[in-house]
Formats: C-alpha cells, sequence, structure tokens
C-alpha cells in the first residue's frame, strides 16, 4: 500500500496543482505580471493604481459574494445588475425627502423585496431561477427607467457619500473596508456557521437535504434575499462614489460578476463557492479592465474580455466535472 | 422466537390503510418489531412495502390505522415527527451530501454549535465536538471509514451505507428502516453491510429490512413480514422456514398458513 510510485505521486502532485480552485491565482499572476511588463511606463504597478482597481471594483466584489449565495444554493441570480440601479435609485429619490438612515433602509429593503420575489415566484411556480431572475430583471429595469425619467438623480448629502463613496476611515478608503467586511462574513456565513451549512447542503443535494429535515424551499429563498441585497449595496456604492443615481447603473455588471464568480473556482450548478475565490475574481475582472483602459483600448474590448473569461472558467469547470 | 430476553415491542404498526386515489396501496397492515430484532419486510414490486415504509417514516401519513412506539401511539405527519419519535429510515439514496465529509454528513441539521452564547445565536459550528462524537459513533460501528474528513464522493458504497447507518444510530434511533441496503453492492461490502446490522441489532437497536436477497434476509433477519397487495400476509420466524418458501409467499403462491404460526 504505502509503495507509491514516483510517476503517480508526481501526477497527483500535478492534478493538485491544476485543480480549478487554484486557477483563478495562476489566472492573477499571469494577468499581473503582463501588465506589469506591457504597462510599466504607465504607473500601472504602482499601489495608488491597485488601491483605485480595488476601490473601483467594490461594487463587483460584493456583488460577487452575493451571488455566490445564490449559486451555493443552485440558484443563479440575473437580476443583480436591474438591482443595482434599482436601489440606487430608490435611494436617491429617498435622500430628498429622508434622512440618510430611512433612504438607506428604503434602497436595501427594496432590494432584498426583489429576492424575495425572485425565490417565491422560483418556488411556487417550480421554474428554473435562470429564466424568472431573467424576467425579474427585464421588470425592474423598466420599473428603474420609468421612475427615474430616464434622468440622474444627484445624490448631495455629504454623510451619504462619505459612507458609501470616497469616505476614509482609520485612514483605508471607505470602499476598501465594505469590501473586506462582505469579503469576511461572505466566507464566516459559508464556512462557520450553520446557515451556510445548509446552503451548501441544499446545492448539493436537495433530496438529501430535504430528507434530514432542512426546509430547503426556505434556505433557497433566503439565499436569494442575501444576493439582491448585495447588489442594493453595490448601488448605494455606485451612488456614493459618483454622487447620483441613474438607471444605466450596474448595466454592464452582469457578466462581470458571474465571469469573476466561475474563475474564482465556484460550480454555476450549485454546492460548491470559494467566497475568497469570488473576491479575488472581482480583482482579476477589475485589474484587466483597468490594464485595457491604461493600454488604450475600448470598452468593446472590455466586454469582449469579460465573455471570453467567463467561456475560459466554464470550459475548465466543466472539464474538471466530466474527469471527477 | 430467538430473542426471548429482548422481547419487548418498540415498533407496533395496527392497521395501516393508505390510499392513492382510488387504489388502496395498503390495506390494514399490522405487524410488531420488538426491540433489537431484525425484521425483513418482504413483498414482490407493488406490494406496498415502500408505502408501508414511508408511512413509518412520516413521509406519507397513513389514511387509517396506528403506529405505536414503545406502546404509546405516535402521530407522524413529517419525517422529523419519525426522527423525533426514534424512527430513522436509511433510504436506498442515503440522504447523504456526496460534497460533504462525513462529519458534515452525520451532523446535517443538527449541528453541533458553539457554546459562546453570541456565536451559538449566530448559528457557529463547533466542528471539533462534531469530529469527536462522530469518531465515537463510528468506532461504536466498528467502522472501517478511512477518514473522518473524507468527502462522501471519495468513499466506496458500503462505506457511503455505513456512513448513513451510523447517522441515523447517533440520532438516538430505536428503530432503523433500511430500504435495500445492499441492492448497489457487491459481495464483500453486503457482507460488511450485514454485519453492521447484526451489530447494531445486539446494541438494542430495532431494524426493519427491506431486502430483494432471500440470502441476505436468511443471513441477518430474526423474522420475516410478507407483504402481498397491500396486506400482510405473512408473519413468520426466519428459524422456521427456507429461501423457497419466503419466495412462495412472496409470490403469493402459498397463502396464509404461516401468519397464524408467527
Amino acid at each position: 500500500m504505502s509503495t507509491t510510485s514516483p510517476a503517480l505521486a508526481r501526477q497527483d502532485w500535478a492534478t493538485k496543482l491544476l485543480k480549478r480552485q487554484y486557477f483563478i491565482y495562476y489566472m492573477f499572476i499571469l494577468v499581473l505580471a503582463g501588465f506589469a511588463i506591457f504597462l510599466n511606463d504607465t504607473g500601472f504597478l504602482s499601489l495608488s493604481n491597485f488601491m483605485n482597481i480595488i476601490r473601483q471594483t467594490a461594487p463587483i466584489t460584493i456583488m460577487a459574494v452575493g451571488l455566490s449565495f445564490a449559486l451555493a444554493v443552485g440558484h443563479i441570480d440575473l437580476s443583480i445588475g436591474s438591482v443595482v440601479a434599482l436601489s440606487a435609485i430608490v435611494g436617491a429619490i429617498l435622500l430628498q425627502y429622508v434622512g440618510m438612515p430611512l433612504a438607506v433602509a428604503g434602497a436595501l429593503l427594496t432590494g432584498m423585496l426583489v429576492g424575495l420575489i425572485n425565490g417565491l415566484l422560483i418556488e411556487r411556480l417550480r421554474v428554473s431561477s435562470l429564466l424568472i431572475t431573467l424576467g425579474t430583471m427585464g421588470v425592474i429595469t423598466g420599473i428603474t427607467r420609468q421612475v427615474s425619467n430616464l434622468e440622474s438623480i444627484p445624490v448631495i448629502d455629504p454623510m451619504f457619500r462619505a459612507l458609501f463613496g470616497n469616505g476614509e476611515f482609520l485612514g483605508v478608503p471607505g470602499l476598501l473596508w465594505w469590501t473586506l467586511i462582505f469579503a469576511l462574513i461572505g466566507y464566516v456565513v459559508l464556512n462557520k456557521l450553520v446557515f451556510g451549512r445548509h446552503l451548501l447542503a441544499v446545492g448539493g443535494s436537495p433530496e438529501s437535504a430535504r430528507a434530514m429535515g432542512i426546509r430547503i424551499e426556505n434556505v433557497r429563498i433566503k439565499a436569494l434575499i442575501v444576493c439582491s441585497l448585495c447588489a442594493a449595496i453595490a448601488g448605494l456604492l455606485y451612488a456614493g462614489r459618483l454622487a447620483g443615481a441613474r438607471y444605466t447603473l450596474g448595466e454592464a455588471d452582469l457578466l462581470t460578476v458571474i465571469a469573476a464568480v466561475a474563475i474564482g473556482g465556484a460550480s454555476l450548478f450549485g454546492g460548491r463557492v470559494s467566497i475568497i475565490g469570488a473576491v479575488i475574481g472581482s480583482w482579476l475582472m477589475g485589474m484587466i479592465n483597468n490594464g485595457l483602459i491604461l493600454s488604450g483600448f475600448s470598452t468593446d474590448e472590455q466586454m469582449i474580455t469579460r465573455g471570453l473569461i467567463l467561456i475560459t472558467a466554464v470550459a475548465i469547470g466543466a472539464r474538471e466535472a466530466r474527469n471527477g | 422466537m430467538v430473542r426471548n430476553a429482548l422481547s419487548q415491542t418498540i415498533l407496533e404498526v395496527k392497521g395501516i390503510t393508505k390510499r392513492f386515489g382510488g387504489v388502496e396501496a395498503l390495506r390494514g397492515v399490522s405487524f410488531k418489531v420488538n426491540k433489537g430484532e431484525v425484521v425483513g419486510l418482504l413483498g414482490d414490486n407493488g406490494a406496498g412495502k415502500s408505502t408501508l415504509v414511508r408511512c413509518i417514516s412520516g413521509i406519507h401519513p397513513p389514511d387509517e390505522g396506528e403506529i405505536l412506539i414503545a406502546d404509546k401511539p405516535v402521530k407522524l405527519n413529517s419525517p422529523m415527527d419519525a426522527r423525533d419519535a426514534g424512527i430513522e429510515t436509511v433510504f436506498q439514496d442515503l440522504a447523504i451530501v456526496p460534497e460533504f465529509d462525513v462529519v458534515q454528513n452525520l451532523y446535517l441539521n443538527r449541528e453541533i454549535r458553539s457554546s459562546n452564547p453570541l456565536l451559538r445565536w449566530l448559528g457557529w459550528l463547533d466542528t471539533k465536538a462534531m469530529t469527536k462524537r462522530s469518531q465515537k459513533s463510528l468506532n461504536r460501528l466498528n467502522s472501517r471509514i478511512p477518514s473522518l474528513n473524507e468527502k462522501i464522493v471519495n468513499l466506496s458504497g458500503g462505506q457511503r451505507q455505513a456512513v448513513a447507518i451510523a447517522r441515523a444510530v447517533s440520532w438516538g434511533a430505536e428503530v432503523v428502516i433500511m430500504d435495500e441496503p445492499t441492492a448497489a453492492l457487491g459481495v464483500e461490502q453486503s457482507a460488511q453491510v450485514n454485519e453492521l446490522i447484526k451489530l447494531i441489532s445486539s446494541q438494542g437497536v430495532a431494524v426493519v429490512l427491506i431486502s430483494h436477497n432471500m440470502q441476505h434476509v436468511m443471513d441477518t433477519c430474526d423474522r420475516a413480514v410478507v407483504l402481498y397487495q397491500g396486506r400482510c400476509s405473512a408473519d413468520v420466524a426466519i428459524a422456521d422456514v427456507d429461501k423457497n418458501d419466503l419466495v412462495s409467499l412472496i409470490t403469493g403462491a402459498s397463502g396464509l398458513q404461516f401468519a397464524e404460526s408467527a
């Protein structure tokens, strides 16, 4: 038994290193090295640029953490981009009438309500989350356009802009705090708490989870509420940083977030997610955007890259699923 | 009866009737299971075995009749009710999460939480305590499971079966119902599962075993209850019959002559 041949051992070692969960780190280092070489005279490789990337990516990171919850139970949520705009618009409008705490609460509750509706529709109608959230995405986008009259709504409240935008706390940018807090909460919930354990059980084997007495419908609905809540917070972060809300916010984020989570090692079919992977994945997407801009490419190339990354991630995941 | 010392009824099923639309799947089934006894539940496809198991495990509450645990009537309206009453069912799909490890499966939905009140309120998992107790309950079953942190996907069919049985027993079950536990297993692993069944019965747990394998029934059971067209057609001590008798009871070739003798 103990006479494992060196060749076999080497193969084990190689398969381990090629595992999808590590892929994100290789990819990150590769892209970082590539840009560092090609863009060495543009200030790409500076601390301030990286801070910039992390700050700009904060909404994406938080959405990626949220989407990980939906993926954990085996759902996908296509409505997150539309929730970003809705929450930003609701928050901005409320700020004109009430104080910041109520406006924030209103925006977040709106987001949670969307998650609840998504969840109830999926469970009651027994339709795939892909189709339901595709539908709610359309509905929400329409509502947001109507409510905002296709106009930007300015956010003047200095407290709001400091908290969700460019404020600092203990010398660290607020957006970095938001990122770290959500990454930490996501990690703890999924890895250390009963709730996270149940999420993964429901995603991994719904029938087994049900047989063990877990109320799988409730768990799945809660996961979608968390997902939408994260998207709503992302909306507030945009509104804070840009000092205003517009119906186009979050429009292009869906693809970025799905690509970030997929490249981070989550299974798009449920039961396996990685919060650290999702965070690094979102930073990778941010870094690629940043690098492409510094290289003089347009948003068109950024979109193409995002699409290609998603396809790559899904291809690797599918290969690993086949090979077990 | 073989086990006189333990002849104390733990599970009693009285006149269970279950209808699905116009079809009577069960028509007044009654039988008893004693503590530490292994009872084979036999019958052809469609005889009502699965329905009966679903009634006893709380999935389909019966239309008529009652279920008694230790002489007390219990209402089983959900699998959780059955679990609380001390009845555990090991279904064919085992109800385990393949991506989870052994400990995570053993404690699925009855996780031990941290002793710190705040963390407890948050639902913080006490992995150490769960691992320790898992080790204990697996030791009790002379388990051959290599590591508690091994994911279920990496275990053999027999080891998976052992995890499911260990979970049932460690939840403090007094009655464990097993649906075809060896159907998907090879010879050696089947033998291991049969050993495990004998072991838990020797520890006082009653086992209701559904099987199509007459050799396994002869090897592991003390008694056999035979269902035929939704009725209990025979209730016999295994010592009094051979394989051929069981087969003819199942197919309905021989009638109720054994039922009286039990």
